[in-house]
């Protein structure tokens, strides 16, 4: 009885090591040939470095382009979530504990828009902020990603709003306390590990964004990471140990961030996704 | 529950509700749903992109994307990677989930290793995979060495035959994860008395699993099943970095083919045609799912009155 306990716990652990080998190896692969050149990674793709060189990733860091990328996402993305969450948690509230005609069908609408895949938008959303003049304009970005942000937040928000009693308010407002500050000093304080958790949500989407981006901006300017990337292995397309220290760099903050915000991330997805 | 009703009255006036809304209600009109209602009306005309649009030609865009190949074999790898999806991705991630559900040394670990792919950008994952598959120089030509896949060599993404099972796997890779925490989510939501309970009726592991599992997963399958759909049939960063669609269009999807034409070759009419498909597309899909298979389980988030 217990040998089998023990073949069967060993065979759990091989299937769990052959996924985990499936799952680590690209990225174990990507780490240790940016530390190689590129004559070394074509000759012996798989063992270490003989020399472990780390001119690669230096010569990036110490590129300027490859920081203003990531000041460029980190500032987009910090936009994106505060009008998402602000223009959501508004929405939300009156959604969420107001009675008036035409609530649900207010609601019904924002929650159609989480069937709009991004990219049937994209090209008419070009042809929109063209007009608007916010084409090389980070508010071309921050506005529309806000915009098809909004469902999810305001799914996710409204059911925990929902969820704080109707007496906390009663008392509020007997206390004198007006509709606006029992919304910005009550129950958005009280309503903080949802917002915690819609604000990594909003992060991660801005963060991964590339269509738009990638029409948005013309110049390098305003250039983003994904779309900063892809740029990247078009230009130094030969240069594989090059292009691959480039994306293990682009993937630092965000692995950074998942390390973080794990648990928020995480429960936001699996309440947005089974309430959505 | 709060019952909103029961809200003090001021604060029931119109003027503070409109308030509070307006900021989410313009956005969401002005970015999402005009842009829809912008693509339905330049679908009907012949355009470049700039200057007047004055060529008005109807259904003809529509007429002319069933005549076209490519568009006609963008639907069928669609419908490929979807069954492809449910039928493989789907089960796999339900596998892992239920193996890390066990009691099982560094599960943590496993958790977080598997859904990290999940976090990082469709253009990154992309372009590790262009350098993974790369001819000759690539590590998967060197796997498939050995593991006797020799003549599978060089073609990874440059063969038609070979390139959308490749591209299939990167999905796999990027998205298993995810759908594994979904699933796990489900799992932690059973209640152990429920599969105890068959254990002393004399049911086996598997018949646990067949009859208690996962019927009671039923809710975060289907979901997870909607969620894959609408997520292959829009794919773009990902074919758009590793093959812009190629090699000879068969790799191509809706989403690359509307880019293609509307900003590669200036067709801007034609790609609105196209978006206005994949719109319809995913709100046929959409609606008969909700009507017809979410029903049941939901709290329904796109019915009125639901959410609750």
């Amino acid at each position: 009885m217990n040998a089998r306990r023990t073949v069967r716990g060993l065979s759990l652990h091989a299937v769990v090591w052959v996924i985990g080998a499936f799952v680590a190896a690209p990225l174990v692969y990507a780490v240790v040939s940016g530390f190689k050149s590129t004559g070394e990674l074509t000759a012996n793709p798989f063992g270490l470095p003989e020399r472990w060189k780390a001119g690669n990733y230096t010569g990036i860091l110490g590129d300027g382009v490859f920081w203003r990328q990531i000041a460029n996402s980190a500032g987009i993305a910090i936009g994106t979530t505060c009008c998402t969450v602000a223009a959501s948690a508004m929405a939300a509230y009156v959604l969420a504990r107001y009675a008036f005609r035409g609530r649900e069908l207010f609601y019904t609408l924002f929650t159609i828009g989480l069937m709009f895949p991004f990219s049937v938008a994209v090209l008419p959303l070009f042809l929109l902020l063209r007009t608007l003049g916010l084409l090389d304009n980070p508010l071309g970005v921050i506005l529309p990603q806000a915009a098809f942000g909004l469902p999810t937040t305001i799914v996710i928000l409204r059911g925990f709003f929902r969820t704080i009693p109707a007496e906390v308010e009663e008392a509020a407002v007997m206390d004198g306390c007006g509709k606006f500050r029992f919304f910005w000093r009550i129950l958005l304080p009280m309503a903080r590990p949802a917002l915690g958790t819609v604000s990594v949500l909003a992060v991660v989407a801005s963060w991964n964004n590339f269509f738009l981006p990638l029409l948005v901006f013309d110049g390098p300017d305003w250039q983003t990471v994904p779309v900063g990337v892809q740029q990247f292995q078009g230009q130094y397309a030969t240069d594989y140990a090059l292009v691959l220290a480039y994306i293990v760099l682009a993937m630092v903050p965000a692995l950074a961030f998942y390390a973080v915000a794990e648990r928020q991330l995480i429960g936001g997805l699996t309440a947005g996704a089974t309430k959505g | 529950m709060p019952d909103p009703v029961s809200a003090p009255r001021g604060l029931r006036s119109w003027a503070s509700v409109a308030w509070f809304l307006l900021p989410a209600l313009a956005l969401f009109l002005v970015f999402v749903l005009a842009p829809i209602t912008v693509a339905v009306r330049t679908g009907l005309f012949k355009w470049s992109g700039t200057g007047p649009m004055d060529d008005f030609v109807g259904w003809g865009n529509y007429a002319r994307l069933f005549h076209d190949q490519v568009f006609l074999g963008d639907l069928e790898r669609g419908l490929y990677l979807i069954v492809l999806s449910v039928t493989v991705q789907l089960p796999f991630a339900l596998f892992t989930a239920v193996l890390l559900n066990q009691r099982l040394r560094g599960r943590a670990v496993y958790r977080m290793l598997f859904f990290a792919p999940y976090i990082l950008s469709e253009v990154v994952t992309a372009v590790l995979f262009t350098m993974v598959f790369l001819p000759g120089a690539g590590m998967a030509d060197h796997l498939a060495g050995a593991f006797g896949l020799e003549g599978l060599r060089g073609r990874w993404l440059a063969d038609p035959s070979t390139v959308v099972p490749t591209l299939f796997a990167v999905m796999t890779w990027k998205y298993f994860g995810f759908h594994m925490m979904l699933f796990l989510a489900g799992l932690q939501s059973i209640p152990g008395e429920v599969l105890e309970a068959a254990s002393i009726d004399g049911a086996g592991p598997w018949k646990r699993f067949r009859h208690v599992t996962l019927p009671l997963l039923g809710p975060t399958i289907r979901i997870s099943t909607f969620l894959s759909v609408i997520g292959a049939i829009q794919l773009f960063d990902l074919v758009w970095v590793m093959t812009a669609g190629g090699p000879n269009h068969s790799s191509e999807t809706m989403a690359v083919s509307m880019f293609q034409f509307g900003f590669k070759r200036h067709q801007v009419g034609y790609a609105s045609a196209i978006s206005v498909v994949l719109f319809m597309i995913c709100l046929v899909f959409s609606l008969f799912y909700q009507r017809y298979v979410l029903r049941r389980d939901l709290s329904g988030a796109l019915t009125p009155g639901g959410g609750r």
